[in-house]
């Protein structure tokens, strides 16, 4: 199952959001929300897709979207396993998962599908997690 | 403990498998049965790679795996066996009669399948390797998470429609 997002007039960076349920199109949603740059994404849904469709479909928004990047939801998920078998088969593709909105929105703002821009993004989004109240402080929950 | 859950997944090791059934069961171990599987490194390092640290990975055979199972048998934690069709489980049946249950976790549309629950659309051939499951006293269900209804053979053969 793909979900197209805004798709025209794109300039930057593309990609392929990928995961279970309602996971990339929800994130995608949010990255438009925040920068209007959703169209950068296209997402793409594991939902009812045994593991040779999973790879079919994002095989073909990768190339729908002329994206060489493939962004997932978990390590060990299907849509990771699907992506890491195309990047196989194509050097040129990247996957990254565990993605989260801070992860995608700075590689949406970012120049680039580059290494280093991937590596940058995924720090972004590590950055992004936080609890509060801070480890060892005192709280009064 | 030994095996604690006997599965039919086409996709295999995924989020359902180490984190929905995972995490209850408290797996310590997978037995990754698929003869492409254990004939390849690739796909076994992509696999082992998606699998928990604390969880051992065995990739077997059909022939290897019926071989071992009373040494995954003995191991004193909880573990779970997986195959990505109906037809490798039904020869594991065959082999060892230790297995009183199957689940079937995810078999997804493909030409030649028919609709059964949103999760498992069944061939003609599935239908017959299930019931020679059955046949033999295994209890075949349906159940894609442990919160999920588990659904009977003979009521999922009569089901029609995802």
């Amino acid at each position: 199952m793909t979900t197209s997002s805004s798709g025209p007039g794109v300039s930057g960076p593309r990609a392929v959001v990928a995961g279970h349920a309602d996971f990339a199109a929800a994130l995608v949603a949010a990255v438009h929300r925040i920068t209007g740059l959703g169209g950068a994404f296209r997402a793409v849904s594991n939902e009812g897709l045994g593991a040779p469709e999973v790879e079919v479909a994002i095989r073909a928004a990768l190339t729908d979207h002329g994206a060489i990047v493939v962004f997932t939801d978990l390590p060990a998920g299907s849509c990771t396993m699907a992506a890491r078998k195309i990047m196989r088969a194509d050097p040129a593709v990247s996957v990254v998962t565990g993605a989260s909105v801070g992860l995608l929105l700075d590689f949406a703002m970012g120049p680039d599908v580059s290494a280093e821009s991937l590596h940058r993004a995924v720090s972004r989004g590590r950055e992004a997690m936080m609890v509060f109240p801070a480890a060892g402080a005192a709280g009064g929950h | 403990m030994a095996i604690e859950l006997y599965r039919v997944d086409d996709r295999l090791i995924h989020g359902q498998v180490v984190i929905g059934w995972g995490h209850p069961l408290a797996l310590r171990f997978i037995v990754l049965v698929d003869d492409n599987v254990a004939g390849s490194d690739w796909e076994r390092e992509l696999y082992r790679m998606g699998t928990p640290p604390e969880v051992d990975l065995y990739f077997e055979t059909t022939e290897s795996a019926v071989a071992r199972m009373p040494e995954f048998a003995a191991r004193p934690d909880p573990g779970l066996l997986l195959t990505a069709d109906v037809a490798t489980m039904s020869r594991l049946c065959d082999g060892c009669t230790a297995i009183r249950e199957v689940n079937i976790g995810g078999l997804h549309h493909r030409a030649g399948r028919s609709p059964c629950l949103p999760y498992v659309f069944l061939s003609a051939e599935d239908e017959v390797a299930l019931k020679s499951i059955a046949a033999r006293g295994v209890r075949v269900i349906a159940q894609d998470l442990p919160a999920s209804d588990p659904v009977e053979l003979g009521d999922l053969l009569t089901k029609d429609g995802a």
